[in-house]
């Protein structure tokens, strides 16, 4: 892959003129690109086609009839599709996926969007120690946390619920969703809230009427990267789930490590398609709201870039 | 206040009381408005039940449970309620996946963020299909690490076209093997853990004002120079930041160890452990064991990436201080 | 005008304070202001302007202190429940609402009726010129127009008190000025009553029916323009009013008020403004505009004289501004009707009138606190 060019001879570029053909004339230069240039870019496309070839040899895979020894698949068939349906109880997971989804997404934006605020605006005793204790649970192995928390769950009898599902996965949402609205209400001028104080607006009002409409975008987006989140967590929520609270991830697992050498291949993988196409649509709509840099970063993407 | 005391003290001093008692709420009330305490920090409160309730308690019970071994522990590796921890230290096939962990999770990270400096550096200015670009690298991420597997156990199996291919064009005469085994979780953490990685960078260095670049440029300063000398010092929290985010990445990998490393070999990670004792043994003391061992672990390399980061500037990433 | 303030006869702060962990940001202002009156706060940046007027707005809880409208207590109100209008430094405005509905946000909160809040927000655009940009988001205005959509979501409350935060800092010069006599022009239509932050002494100068000078915190004076300008109670003050020539010297003669110091091969007379004796250490203030350039022919004023050689000469439109260097090495700022070679040597003069002769600590050392008395030391 793309090992080489970690090597000490990367040109760097240049700090690119603000408007294009500002600095050089038009044509020039533009066509012979550096050797480090073409390196690069040739890592991106290994990658590219290293990621491509894995996304459709699951889909080739999913509609063939047998494929072994061959370039394609001999015959195309849709009957793995109806197969994993009806043995692996899709629709149940499917709901299952949706409802822990949307739960998780509510009650960490309702919970973790007030402690936003604060930690943004204001300054209060031991600020930073509970800001790190926040942030633990982001910075922590899930695995760590995970496995005391899934042992009280099946203590107190919740093992293997919905509820446990859900409550296992807000632990590392409701840390995200203060990480990314913080930075979000700190861009927010305070001295916003503090004119609509003086214009004779409650905190309720103030709330309401100048805070939230502002807010909507940040929270939009931090619930698209939870949705993302929870529907591709996998450690967590397979440490509390069982039949009935799988969610889609751990089902595909389950059926890749059941005993006998796992389900057919093909099973999975129409199975795997259809988590796929769900998270491409999820993923259409997400980048209506958020810059992809959002998905990982709190930094926001700077728009002179 | 009350009937009784008011029959005894005159009006006078009734006032008197009233606002000696009025004053000192008053100040009571400034004095904590000094400190910044108020009402509004009731908002604050849900998310302290949360975090007590689902991570400090559970947290502090598996701590506890560390040291109430199972029996047959005890019986096993002595030392009371330590066994659990002579057992991790002291049976190799649990101390091992320390070691198969490091051995896999280290150079990951590392690799995932050195390569995404200079494609980052190349990507930072605007073209022509950047969005499109930075999408298809989300898409990997969104993916997560089961289905990386199942792909990559089609594409680079010894049937998948990846061998095909390279046996085609007659680069090798053996298919290699690449899947269930160190390669195969390597290649699936690369997967996810590039775009994540090069993501972060880019918006670091978005952060990173050109200006100042430029002005190292109009001090003389030659691309190295500037490299090692401005952008990398004020990158350096970003890099640590990433390192560590990628690390943990890669350090808690589970599923694609199972599905396309070596299990019971060369990929048996500190995970794969921790479930094993949880899942299969039904032992969770030593399941906790396994899992605070992974946090101490994790927190050692943190810990030396802060001091590398230190070592190198104390400050903001410039931008907006 | 339909848009009127709204009255009290005065507002009384009394001893007010506001300290953020254990640093003191405000101590101790007292203040009485009277309806209709223009104040200006002002203060180098940290002096604790803004806090007093944040105070003062209910924004920041006071630490100590209370706050009286006509005798009644107002500190413990809500900031939302004062009735009184701000302009901020960076305008404040709703980003997601248009003009109108910026400057109808307040009216709508007090629940007054459709029809009244279309005429009261009419007016106020006309007020303020702005009626063809109404229905766009403050985004698509100038710096200047949006100041002016701030000014009106204040004043169109008729609040009892309108606060301004640096309301022009961050204006160009010229709109500066422009704005500067459209508040002043606003205030005085209307009546308001107006508390006014700044850091620039000129714009409170010209704006301003009393001027509150602060300095860490503390009240330094307050007085008139006309107080303040001619008679400065300390050096700070001078200072920031524009004493640009503060000198270090030793008194050498008293008479009275009348007083000689000498140092650094320099002799002057001038007005002692704090008890002075023989021997003391002060710290004379000279405006550049009271230390002029002798012109040929022209007499010196109550013999004053000291020569020096010319370093820098500025065109100043009727005068030139020019920096001179004494044979003992004080670098001094003045004024001359004509333009003087550089380099050449000219001969000062100053009225011992305008020479103004302060104690060269700022405050007794007994009012100081620990810390600053140790700074004091290590400044001496």
């Amino acid at each position: 892959m793309t090992a080489h060019t970690t090597a000490p001879g990367v040109d760097l570029p240049l700090p690119e003129p603000r408007r294009k053909g500002s600095s050089r004339a038009p044509g020039e230069k533009a066509l012979v690109a550096a050797p480090s240039t073409w390196i690069v870019w040739a890592g991106v496309a290994a990658f590219f086609v290293f990621l491509l070839g894995i996304l459709t040899s699951v889909v080739v895979d999913s509609f063939g009839r047998p494929w072994f020894d061959t370039w394609l698949p001999e015959t195309a068939t849709a009957e793995w599709y109806s197969g994993a349906w009806d043995r692996f109880g899709m629709a149940e997971v499917i709901g299952v996926t949706l409802v822990v989804a949307v739960s998780v997404i509510v009650l960490s934006v309702l919970i973790g969007v007030p402690a936003a605020y604060l930690l943004a605006r204001r300054t209060f005793p031991l600020k930073r120690t509970i800001t790190l204790l926040f942030l633990l649970p982001v910075l922590m192995p899930p695995i760590t946390y995970g496995i005391p928390l899934a042992t009280v769950m099946y203590n107190i009898g919740l093992g293997r619920t919905l509820t446990a599902v859900i409550l296992v996965n807000l632990v590392p949402s409701v840390p995200f969703v203060i990480m990314t609205m913080t930075p979000f209400i700190e861009q927010i001028n305070p001295t916003i809230e503090n004119a609509a104080r003086m214009s004779g607006a409650s905190m309720r009002m103030v709330f309401q009427r100048i805070l939230l409409p502002l807010l909507v975008p940040g929270i939009l987006a931090a619930s698209v990267l939870v949705l993302v989140r929870t529907v591709g967590m996998f450690e967590l929520t397979y440490l509390v789930s069982g039949p009935g609270s799988d969610t889609l991830v751990v089902a595909i697992y389950r059926a890749m490590t059941a005993s006998g050498g796992g389900e057919a291949r093909q099973l999975v993988s129409s199975m795997a398609v259809v988590y796929t196409v769900t998270m491409m649509v999820i993923l259409i709509i997400a980048l209506r709201y958020v810059s992809p840099t959002q998905l990982v970063a709190r930094v926001k993407d700077s728009r002179e870039d | 206040m009350s009937a009784p005391t008011a029959g005894r003290g005159t009006p006078a001093a009734r006032r008197g009381g009233r606002a000696a008692r009025g004053k000192s709420t008053a100040s009571m009330r400034h004095r904590l408005a000094e400190r910044g305490v108020d009402v509004s920090l009731l908002m604050l409160l849900p998310a302290l039940v949360f975090a007590v309730v689902l991570f400090i308690y559970p947290f502090s019970y598996g701590i506890g449970l560390t040291f109430q071994p199972t029996p047959a522990m005890q019986e096993q590796w002595g030392a009371g309620i330590w066994s659990n921890y002579v057992a991790f230290f002291r049976d190799g096939f649990i101390f091992d996946s320390v070691w198969i962990t490091m051995r896999l999770a280290l150079p990951v990270a590392l690799f995932n963020v050195l390569v995404s400096i200079p494609v980052a550096f190349k990507l930072r200015h605007r073209f022509r299909g950047k969005k499109a670009l930075t999408t298809l690298l989300v898409l990997p991420i969104t993916l997560g690490t089961v289905l990386t597997a199942q792909g990559l156990l089609i594409f680079a199996g010894r049937q998948g076209w990846l061998n095909r291919f390279l046996l085609e064009i007659g680069v090798i005469d053996q298919p290699l093997q690449l899947v269930n085994n160190y390669l195969g979780v390597m290649f699936s953490l690369i997967i996810s853990g590039f775009p994540f990685a090069f993501l972060l960078i880019s918006s670091y260095l978005s952060g990173i004002d050109p200006s100042i670049e430029a002005a190292a440029k109009t001090m003389g300063a030659d691309w190295k120079q500037r490299f090692r000398r401005i952008t990398l010092p004020l990158l350096a929290p970003g890099l640590a930041t990433t390192f560590i985010l990628t690390f943990v990445l890669a350090f808690s990998v589970f599923p694609s160890a199972r599905l396309v490393g070596d299990a019971s070999g060369e990929t048996r990670v500190m995970a794969l452990m921790a479930y094993r004792a949880f899942g299969e043994l039904l032992d969770y003391p030593m399941a906790s064991t396994i899992a605070v061992m992974m946090g101490v672990v994790e927190l050692v390399v943190i810990a030396v990436v802060l001091l590398w980061r230190s070592s190198m500037y104390k400050g903001s990433t410039g931008g907006k201080g | 005008m339909a848009i009127a303030a709204g009255t009290f006869d005065t507002l009384e702060l009394r001893g007010v304070g506001r300290s953020f962990g254990g640093a003191t940001a405000l101590a101790d202002l007292d203040l009485t202001v009277r309806a209709g009156e223009f104040i200006a706060l002002l203060g180098p940046s940290g002096c604790g302007k803004s806090t007093a007027l944040n105070c003062l707005a209910g924004l920041l809880p006071l630490t100590h202190g209370e706050i009286l409208i006509d005798g009644e207590r107002v500190d413990t109100v809500a900031a939302e429940k004062r009735g009184f209008g701000m302009v901020f430094q960076n305008y404040a405005l709703f980003p997601h609402l248009t003009v109108e509905k910026n400057i109808a946000f307040g009216l709508q909160m007090r629940g007054v009726a459709k029809p009244e809040i279309k005429r009261r927000v009419g007016e106020a655009l006309e007020l303020v010129k702005l009626e063809q940009h109404a229905k766009k988001l403050p985004g698509q205005l100038s710096g200047g127009q949006q100041q002016r959509v701030a000014i009106a979501r204040a004043v169109v409350l008729e609040p009892r008190l309108v606060l301004m935060d640096e309301p022009l800092s961050n204006l160009d010069a010229k709109l500066r000025l422009e704005m500067r006599t459209e508040i002043r022009r606003l205030h005085q239509s209307l009546g308001l009553t107006t508390i006014y932050v700044t850091h620039d002494q000129e714009e409170a100068l010209s704006m301003a029916d009393r001027l509150v000078v602060l300095r860490e915190g503390r009240v330094q004076q307050v007085g008139t323009p006309e107080e303040l300008h001619n008679a400065p109670v300390n050096w700070h003050v001078a200072d920031f009013m524009g004493y640009r020539n503060l000198i270090d010297l030793e008194v050498s003669a008293v008479a009275g008020n009348a007083v000689t110091v000498e140092g650094r091969g320099l002799t002057l007379r001038g007005t002692a403004v704090d008890p002075a004796a023989v021997g003391d250490h002060v710290r004379v203030a000279i405006r550049p505009e009271d230390l002029t350039v002798v012109s040929p022919g022209a007499p010196v004023q109550g013999g004053n004289t000291t020569s020096a050689r010319v370093s820098v000469v500025e065109y100043h439109g009727r005068e030139f501004a020019v920096g001179v260097m004494t044979p003992g090495g004080l670098a001094l700022h003045v004024r001359s009707d004509h333009a003087p070679r550089v380099g050449s040597t000219v001969e000062l003069t100053a009225d011992p009138d305008r020479v103004r002769v302060y104690r060269a600590e700022l405050e007794d050392p007994s009012r100081m606190s620990v810390e600053e008395r140790e700074l004091a030391e290590v400044r001496r």
